[in-house]
């Protein structure tokens, strides 16, 4: 039932070609000007003239928005699925057609062809396969037949340096989520009326949204393969069909309506609110006066040197006062040691990096080994005693011995040591309250039922404090 | 409101959300992936979408694609991954699609490292692939300034239908800092020229391709004109002690922050030092440094490349006075004593 007026879903004249213009950019008998008609028939006739968005390839289709009185994106070489992808998650009722050639979808854009397959998209991809670079001028495309000449191989392709032509069908038939995939040839009238056939159903599946379509489209390109049209259809018949089986792949009858829950667009306070802490509860006392704290935390990856730090941070702002945290990360903490550094000021801070400490708390001895020659004259080191077992050397710094890791297995959590030598510096130094920290715990922890032991863990640092004044 | 302490890269999902952002497509890169680990949790958690593509490639076609339909669409990433976007950005530039791109700078060339740099100024900054366009550029220095600039940025990308950048680099990105979230949200409007696959916007078509050339010419043009009233109405910079100096520093990012120490600490040392901060790098602040050139003996700018702004910087002062580059590379951040003792040495004998 091929109609013969215009369809509603072209445009009367084409004006983005030119004023007036009546007639396709495509050459005589080219098979996209087929094609193009074929979808323009099936968007009246599914009524989705309106909620359609054609994605235009880069290819001799580039010009697809002359023709369709359609919403119209144009997108860059090998990239309309993804460009589909990001318009289907903006407008979840669109009508998207990708329509790709082979040297968009199976050359350049293979990797955005199959992971927008892979991910289901409601989405219909029309791949028009001419075995052959069109718009360039006739080069090697990846279905390009063995032994077929192009510009790019002038004596014909040879597979052991090109490779052989590429099935995208078969190709998407590996990936277990499209629903529909069918490969057909516009070679002869029969075969594009079944052609219309397979488009009707592949864009029925988006409309009733049940997934990602596939077809793929064997479809002439006279000029470029040098022969008339006529010719170039025989020559589909004769050459092209037998190494690109025109077949159904696929047809899944269930329905796979994505039954995602999304969850309601948050606007104003609701928005606001999934930000906003609320830790006026804290009723911190205010900051006492203390000069600038330059501290280093350093530890083994899973010591909590960078939750000390962060526990650190938070106490300090509570308290009014300003305060930087950076972590050393990346492969540093595979293995190996890592460090926080933290620097608490009453005033604007700028370098957030600590090259000098006035503070190190060293959780083990590669650490003490790096940053002890840095700490600044005057400072302090706090060790941890139950892994550390040599004596600082430095004599023009205050050290504090704490057998951190021994006494946190006491208090029954051996990686809270962390802890226990975050209050005794803050005990020390008056950098904060200790009650703040008790405060902190609770809103910093995220697993609930750690929460009880770390503050157990504050109590016995706060304990070890009054009987050692002397140490400190 | 209560300050909190959040993550230069957190804060960027704090701001982009409160700004209004409606999509987060990004691939994995450290130092940038703190980013997409928090959009992952709050833009699903807010009702906006949030989508891991398989490459940047694809993730920046998703933008386009998103941005084409209307939405508030970003990503993030680092040098590696931005390169890949290149020609993605040159399409969005000319089709004149609005986003927003995090480009947390790690050292290159190649892999590189995942240590701070600042070497993605001239692909950033002086727009790196193909064709005549602009990105605006802000160049964060905190983790507030992460929040505010990208919850500005989403405003701007739409009002002039660009891309607008946000260049931090791995420190802004990785510390954490107390900040304030900005407390009035915003949502994007109803742009007429965008896809929404209905009657309404049919008619609109988003592309690149011109194939006359006086067309394509004349759009050109207007982009050019469009870059030039940018220029005219934003700029974003920060001076500090420069009224009485004799010397200045020209540093942004994490640069701006060690600058700032070395600043106080010189001045203590009787050298009359100032700063100029760029927030935004596109438009350049060109006219304030062109105007403390006029009043200043030397500049210097200070940063993490092989001197990407001093060359804008020294295009500023015109050769009004002299221009050091004080530059490291690959992951080597100086140290604030280093830049003292520096300063101390290039001013011995007086401000030459
Ligand atoms: C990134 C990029 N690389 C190369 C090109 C040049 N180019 C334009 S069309 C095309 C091939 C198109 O062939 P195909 O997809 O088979 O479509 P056809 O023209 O045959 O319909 C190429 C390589 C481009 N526009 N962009
Ligand atoms: S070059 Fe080939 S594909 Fe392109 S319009 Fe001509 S016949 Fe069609």
């Amino acid at each position: 039932m091929i109609k013969h007026q215009k369809p509603r879903a072209f445009f009367d004249t084409f004006e983005r070609k030119g004023p007036g213009q009546k007639n396709t950019h495509y050459c005589p008998g080219c098979g996209h000007g087929t094609a193009h008609k074929l979808i323009a028939e099936l968007i009246d006739e599914l009524h989705i003239q309106d909620r359609t968005i054609f994605c235009s390839p880069v290819g001799c289709s580039v010009f697809a928005y002359y023709y369709f009185d359609t919403g119209n994106i144009q997108c860059s070489h090998g990239r309309a699925p993804a460009v589909a992808t990001g318009i289907r998650r903006t407008h979840k009722d669109s009508i998207l057609i990708s329509y790709q050639g082979d040297g968009d979808l199976a050359g350049i854009g293979t990797a955005e062809i199959i992971h927008a397959a892979n991910r289901g998209e409601n989405l219909t991809v029309f791949f028009i396969n001419n075995a052959i670079y069109g718009m360039t001028g006739g080069q090697l495309a990846p279905t390009t037949l063995i032994g077929q000449s192009t510009l790019t191989s002038p004596g014909g392709r040879v597979q052991s340096r090109d490779g052989s032509p590429i099935g995208m069908a078969e190709i998407m038939d590996a990936i277990k989520t499209p629903v529909f995939i069918e490969r057909v040839s516009l070679a002869t009238p029969g075969k594009v009326m079944r052609a219309r056939k397979v488009f009707k159903k592949a864009l029925l599946n988006q409309v009733q949204k049940r997934g990602f379509s596939f077809v793929e489209v064997l479809s002439p390109c006279p000029v470029n393969w040098k022969l008339t049209p006529s010719r170039a259809r025989r020559w589909m018949e004769e050459k092209l069909e037998p190494v690109f089986p025109v077949m159904n792949f696929r047809e899944t009858e269930d329905l796979k309506i994505n039954k995602e829950t999304i969850p309601p667009v948050l606007k104003g306070e609701d928005l606001l609110n999934v930000f906003r802490v609320n830790k006026d509860q804290l009723h911190p006392p205010k900051a006492k006066e203390i000069s600038d704290q330059f501290v280093k935390i350093s530890g083994f990856g899973g010591q909590g040197v960078m939750s000390a730090g962060v526990l650190l941070a938070n106490c300090v702002i509570a308290e009014g006062r300003n305060a930087t945290w950076i972590p050393s990360y990346g492969p540093a903490m595979r293995g190996g040691t890592a460090n926080a550094s933290v620097i608490v000021s009453g005033k604007n801070i700028g370098s957030p990096l600590v090259d000098y400490p006035n503070v190190l708390i060293a959780m083990n001895l590669p650490s003490l080994n790096i940053f002890e020659e840095k700490v600044l004259p005057g400072g302090f080191i706090f060790i941890n005693s139950s892994i550390i077992t040599r004596k600082v050397k430095r004599e023009d710094v205050k050290s504090i011995y704490v057998p951190a890791s021994d006494m946190a297995k006491q208090g029954g959590m051996l990686a809270a040591a962390n802890v226990i030598m975050l209050s005794l510096y803050m005990l020390a130094s008056k950098v904060s309250d200790i009650q703040t920290l008790k405060k902190v715990i609770p809103l910093s922890i995220k697993k609930k039922e750690y929460i009880d032991v770390n503050l157990k863990i504050v109590d016995i640092a706060i304990e070890f404090y009054e009987k050692n004044k002397d140490a400190f | 409101m209560t300050k909190q302490l959040v993550k230069g890269n957190e804060a960027i999902v704090y701001g982009a959300l409160l700004g209004g952002a409606t999509h987060f497509f990004g691939y994995p890169i450290t130092p940038a992936s703190e980013i997409a680990h928090a959009a992952a949790l709050y833009f699903p958690k807010t009702g906006r979408e949030f989508l891991q593509a398989e490459s940047e490639v694809a993730a920046i076609n998703m933008i386009y694609g998103a941005a084409g339909a209307g939405g508030r669409a970003m990503t993030a990433s680092s040098g590696p991954g931005v390169s890949l976007m290149a020609e993605g950005i040159s399409y969005l530039a000319g089709a004149e699609l609005p986003c927003v791109i995090v480009d947390i700078q790690r050292a290159g060339p190649g892999l590189g490292n995942i240590w701070p740099e600042q070497g993605d100024y001239n692909t950033v900054v002086k727009s790196g692939a193909h064709g005549n366009y602009q990105n605006v550029v802000f160049a964060p220095a905190s983790a507030q300034e992460m929040c505010d600039f990208t919850y500005q940025a989403f405003e701007i990308a739409d009002k002039y239908r660009v891309v607008v950048f946000i260049l931090s680099d791995a420190y802004i990105g990785q510390m954490m800092e107390p900040i304030e979230i900005p407390n009035t949200p915003r949502e994007g409007d109803r742009k007429d020229w965008a896809l929404y696959a209905d009657a309404e916007s049919r008619k609109n078509l988003i592309t690149s391709i011109f194939m006359n050339q006086q067309i394509q010419s004349d759009h050109n043009k207007k982009l050019q004109n469009k870059y030039r009233l940018i220029e005219h109405e934003l700029l974003a910079y920060e001076e500090e002690e420069t009224d009485e100096a004799d010397v200045i520093f020209v540093a942004y990012g994490i640069c701006a922050r060690i600058c700032y120490t070395a600043m106080e600490e010189l001045r203590t040392l009787g050298i009359k030092i100032g700063m100029l901060r760029p927030q935004m790098l596109f438009p350049f602040p060109s006219r304030p440094i062109q105007q403390l050139a006029q009043k200043v003996k030397k500049c210097i700018v200070v940063e993490l490349s092989d001197g990407q702004m001093a060359v804008d910087v020294k295009l500023a002062v015109n050769g009004a006075i002299p221009v050091l580059e004080y530059n490291w590379m690959g992951g080597v951040v100086p140290t604030v004593k280093e830049i003292v003792e520096r300063v101390q040495q290039d001013m011995k004998g007086g401000a030459k």
